[in-house]
């Protein structure tokens, strides 16, 4: 009880203080995290929009394969990563590893197939209301994916949202790649990891409570955002 | 003055499209067996029961669904430019404007031209003072006069319309019927289902009937309303149900 006590008042006293070593880790945390989740979406939901348009043989076992991809350990996802980059690796000579890059591509691979399965359902859904407008209307492959995407637009926040949760809370991907080297690749996750290694708890609890007020002001500015975009668009469900 | 001497002249077109043994099948079900006729200019109806076969047979026509038989022999060796009004009105999240823009983006109008179209389309559809309004917040019938002018963004040679105002009341679908009647005068061919056979009275120029898959009859709309030849299209103008 009083180390969560002690854990609320440190965190509103780091907060307060401005902490830079904090400001960074927390700038860190959201530029990587971030970074990822936006070219996780660039990638992934163009790719959902396809696959729930295209019809190919070996359909159905790459959408089973992409969703079951969503549920991929972030630690995998780190090794395997962390095997590209290395020295010995196929990218080793790029000298990746242990930088902030290597942390944003650990973290997109990991939220691309969560936004690709999230896009593809709903272009499922969407599908099935304009697929035969937008073929009367003779409009093309590529016309019809960013025309999905756009009448999608809404639904896409909450999958960056989706993806967004899971790159800011994993540890297990960044910590391989990143090292969680101070100054230069430590995020909140890898710092409240090593804060609780070192029994400083209350620390490890202050950033905790950080982490979650980041990720509910960011659904929060999702949101908002949201909500102003419908109303000027008076769009509609 | 010798009288100019009167001569033959052949139709400069003969009908829009000739169907031979059109067969449809959905899912290995004949739904159109082996249907006859010719599409001529103007306006026709395809009047028949639910389950009848309109609507995959203007889907076919549009070319939505592929025939499993039979040939489609267009006009001018090509198919026209089609386009088709569904049933259930297709609402871009979006507003009317940016929706016409869209089917004219599709349709491959030149980025230039489409303002001075949609104008046009707004004016033709009597939405002009809707331009800006969502597309899904409109009413019934401006909903379906919106279809209308979506499709009508394809300047299409023969336009498709699937029961297009089932769900509207009178004056919004007197309201509809004023913009076909547009449409035809300038000169584009218009193939309607529809259930309702006051409207096929009112619009009709031929009317092919259908039942269960296949056509009963056809021919020109005075001729089939005075004297239907067929048990079927006599139940159905009557309402009786056909056993």
């Amino acid at each position: 009880m009083d180390t969560i006590a002690e854990a609320f008042a440190r965190a509103f006293a780091l907060l307060a203080a401005g902490d830079p070593e904090l400001l960074a880790v927390i700038g860190l945390s959201l530029r990587v995290s971030l970074s990822a989740t936006a070219l996780a979406c660039a990638l992934g939901i163009p790719l959902g929009m396809a696959l729930a348009m295209a019809r190919f043989p070996g359909r159905r076992a790459l959408v089973v394969l992409v969703d079951a991809l969503m549920g991929l350990p972030p630690v995998v996802v780190g090794l395997l990563v962390y095997l590209l980059l290395s020295r010995a690796g196929p990218l080793g000579h790029l000298g990746l590893l242990y930088t902030p890059t290597a942390m944003v591509i650990a973290q997109t691979v990991l939220v691309l197939p969560v936004v690709t399965a999230l896009s593809r359902n709903l272009g499922e859904q969407l599908l099935a209301e304009y697929g035969e407008f937008l073929r009367a209307l003779g409009a093309g492959p590529l016309r019809r994916v960013a025309a999905l995407v756009v009448e999608g637009r809404h639904a896409l926040v909450t999958v960056a949202l989706a993806g967004f949760g899971r790159a800011i809370a994993e540890v297990g991907a960044v910590m391989i790649v990143g090292g969680n080297i101070r100054h230069h690749t430590r995020v909140m996750t890898t710092a409240i990891a090593l804060e609780t290694g070192k029994g400083e708890l209350a620390t490890a609890l202050a950033l905790g409570i950080v982490l979650v007020a980041v990720a509910l002001s960011v659904n929060a500015l999702a949101h908002v955002l949201r909500a102003r975009e419908r109303e000027l668009a008076h769009a509609g469900a | 003055m010798p009288a100019p001497e009167l001569r033959v002249v052949p139709l400069p077109h003969g009908p829009l499209l000739r169907v031979e043994g059109l067969t449809v099948r959905l899912s290995g079900r004949a739904v159109l067996e082996g249907l006859d006729f010719e599409l001529h200019e103007g306006l026709s109806v395809v009047l028949g029961a639910n389950g009848a076969g309109k609507s995959v047979l203007l889907r076919t026509l549009h070319g939505l669904i592929p025939p499993a038989a039979g040939r489609m022999i267009w006009r001018h060796g090509h198919p026209p430019r089609r386009a088709l009004v569904f049933q259930r009105p297709v609402l871009l999240r979006r507003t009317v404007r940016a929706q016409l823009r869209f089917a004219l983006a599709c349709a491959g109008v030149p980025w230039r031209r489409r303002r001075e179209r949609v104008q046009e389309l707004l004016e033709l559809a009597d939405l002009v003072h809707l331009a800006d309004r969502p597309a899904r917040r409109l009413s019934g019938g401006e909903q379906q006069r919106l279809q209308l002018a979506t499709a009508l963004a394809l300047d299409p040679e023969l336009l498709l319309l699937d029961e297009p105002a089932a769900s509207l009341d009178p004056a919004a679908t007197l309201a509809f019927e004023r913009v076909v009647e547009r449409v035809r005068r300038a000169g584009v061919s218009v193939l309607l289902v529809t259930h309702d056979v006051h409207q096929a009275r009112r619009l009709a120029e031929r009317v092919l009937f259908l039942e269960r898959g296949r056509l009963v009859e056809s021919g020109p709309a005075v001729r089939f309303f005075a004297a239907p030849t067929s048990a079927a299209a006599r139940a159905y103008l009557e309402g009786r149900l056909a056993p």
